[in-house]
């Protein structure tokens, strides 16, 4: 982020010193840009990331089930308040997490996420969810973001009005310092088009970061690692692909909608890790499930350089045991088949539809237009009242 | 005035500065650590609330487990009593408490009708899930006294916290006995 701001100021003080011939001009024009978007963007809020993703909020009556599992990772990551919860009705599997402020935020998952996924896996997934809202991930990518576009937004009017200055016959360079003109323009001109590149390298660089921060936060909550690992191959393996999501959110799912098949490893234009590798790091914690551990496996992993987590994150927590997959006996899952029902009886309940279960074990979907006040079983004939 | 002064100063004012910004952090957690330590009360209150439902909901379908259900309803009222001592007591109770659940959580799966019941169901899952929010909120609690503790032993917080009196905290331990004892499945 430091890197990025950085960008912005050489850009503003480029801009400056072509233009107005000294570099503050240039730093308050950057300054103003950045300021409007950044207002933009805490105006718009989240209802944005919601509503793109046609999200409906659920109680803790709907489903059971997900809000225990979302209190107890609110439980076991300390955050003070319960986060919303909200349901994408889409059979691609995918989470995000929203809210700058911890305080006010919200998971949302996809319906076929709550269907493919066992309780293990749908809390290692929450994990690293309640991770996001925790480390104040949003906070973080809406700042870089912004940070992002006003850059971008600059280098490309710079650019373009720079390129036809010098077409023209460069007014400036020809009036005032000649050889001095030329060479800021030489600068300016690489740095308008370098800049906006990498920045977005930048920024897909810390959307990386955090991801893998997430997930290290996701073995440390739930002090299994595995559940997200399995539930992380599911995702990879499913093939539907999320038809909501949009660029600017990307960085808030669990895994980049908008991902193609065979991506090489570790590349640098993209908002995730590779699944394969983020799998392969959390099954490699052998120690334990401390943040320290996680970055241990990280270096097993890669191999060549360091770490991947902050530092202070790091000396945060002692050592941390791992905890045993919960026993099948104990856990009384709904099987995959109740957890469709369950999940489409939500949806419909969602329209507005009625459930009625008939005694012959019929089920009766009565949509809302449905005006007569009682309605016969096609399956036995009997007759429910309304 | 003379350049010794101004510097002594400054010093002054970073010591005072840095005093400030550790005698913050110590508060805030152990404030943390408080607030975890709440939360378990929170879902053991819960497990409290939870477990008179249960036995009833099992004693309209069995006939010859009372001694089990006898026992979880003693170890309940022996937790709750030992809910206003220390750390550790508790955490004995609670942990007699969750040996004596298990077992008739074992006991259970011999009653194939009462498995199947709705009302037992939604009582099960959320006492799982109380059992889990106890667990993730006792995990919580101790990484909140271990970083609390760290902070009150390491150098240069350890002077400010004796001076200010901070004392490192209990962990909140489940027995071992208690922990070790794994529910016995029998699938007859």
């Amino acid at each position: 982020m430091l890197g990025m701001g950085l960008l912005l100021v050489a850009i503003g003080y480029v801009l400056g010193l072509y233009f107005f011939g000294n570099a503050i001009g240039g730093l308050i024009i950057a300054l103003i840009v950045w300021a409007v978007l950044n207002l933009v963007a805490f105006l718009q809020g989240d209802h944005i990331l919601l509503g793109i993703s046609r999200a409906k909020k659920i109680s803790r009556d709907d489903l059971p089930r997900l809000y225990n599992v979302v209190e107890e990772m609110k439980i076991a990551s300390g955050l003070e308040k319960m986060p919303d919860i909200y349901i994408i009705d889409d059979p691609s599997l995918n989470a995000f997490a929203t809210g700058r402020d911890s305080n006010k935020a919200a998971v949302a998952i996809t319906s076929g996420l709550l269907q493919k996924l066992n309780r293990d896996e749908l809390q290692g997934v929450i994990a690293h969810e309640i991770a996001h809202i925790k480390n104040r991930d949003v906070l973080l990518m809406v700042i870089c973001g912004v940070l992002l576009g006003t850059i971008v937004i600059l280098a490309w009017y710079a650019s373009r009005i720079m390129f036809f200055g010098a077409v023209a016959g460069g007014r400036r360079s020809s009036s005032g310092g000649g050889g001095g003109g030329l060479i800021i323009l030489a600068v300016g001109i690489v740095l308008m088009i370098l800049a906006p590149i990498m920045a977005q390298l930048i920024y897909f660089a810390v959307s990386r970061k955090r991801e893998y921060l997430a997930d290290a936060s996701s073995a440390l909550y739930t002090r299994y690692p595995e559940g997200l690992a399995s539930a992380l191959e599911k995702l990879g393996a499913s093939t539907a692909q999320l038809k909501s999501a949009n660029k600017a959110t990307a960085p808030m799912y669990i895994i980049n909608p908008f991902r193609k098949k065979g991506m090489s490893a570790s590349n640098l234009s993209s908002t995730h890790p590779p699944l394969s590798e983020r799998i392969h790091i959390l099954r490699s914690m052998a120690g334990g499930a401390s943040l320290a551990d996680y970055d241990q496996s990280y270096r097993q992993v890669h191999k060549v350089g360091g770490g991947v987590l902050p530092d202070p994150a790091l000396t945060a927590t002692g050592a941390v045991g791992l905890r045993a997959a919960t026993p099948e006996a104990v856990q009384e899952e709904p099987s995959k088949v109740e957890r469709v029902r369950e999940t489409s009886d939500l949806m419909w309940r969602g329209s507005d539809y009625k459930t009625i279960t008939c005694d012959c074990g019929t089920r009766l979907r009565v949509p809302p237009k449905f005006k007569a006040s009682s309605v016969r079983c096609p399956h036995c004939g009997r007759i429910h009242r309304l | 005035m003379s350049l010794g002064i101004i510097i002594i100063i400054g010093v002054v004012i970073v010591l005072a500065i840095v005093f400030i910004a550790i005698y913050n952090k110590l508060v805030r957690l152990r404030n943390q650590v408080k607030n975890a330590w709440a939360q378990i009360d929170v879902q053991l209150k819960r497990r409290y609330d939870l477990i008179p439902n249960l036995v009833e909901t099992v004693k309209g379908y069995t006939k010859h487990e009372r001694e089990t259900l006898e026992a979880v309803t003693q170890a309940r009222n022996l937790a709750q009593q030992a809910a206003s001592s220390g750390a550790g007591t508790r955490a004995k109770a609670e942990g007699a408490l969750d040996a004596a659940l298990s077992r008739l959580l074992a006991v259970v799966e011999r009653y194939p009708d009462l498995k199947a019941n709705q009302n037992f169901l939604a009582l099960q899952e959320e006492l799982t899930s109380t059992e889990n929010k106890i667990g993730f909120s006792r995990q919580f609690y101790n990484d909140s006294v271990l970083t609390y503790n760290n902070q009150t032993q390491v150098f240069p917080s350890t002077l400010i916290a004796s001076m200010t009196g901070f004392k490192a905290d209990e962990f909140f331990e489940v027995t071992e006995a208690a922990e070790r004892e794994a529910p016995k499945v029998s699938f007859t």
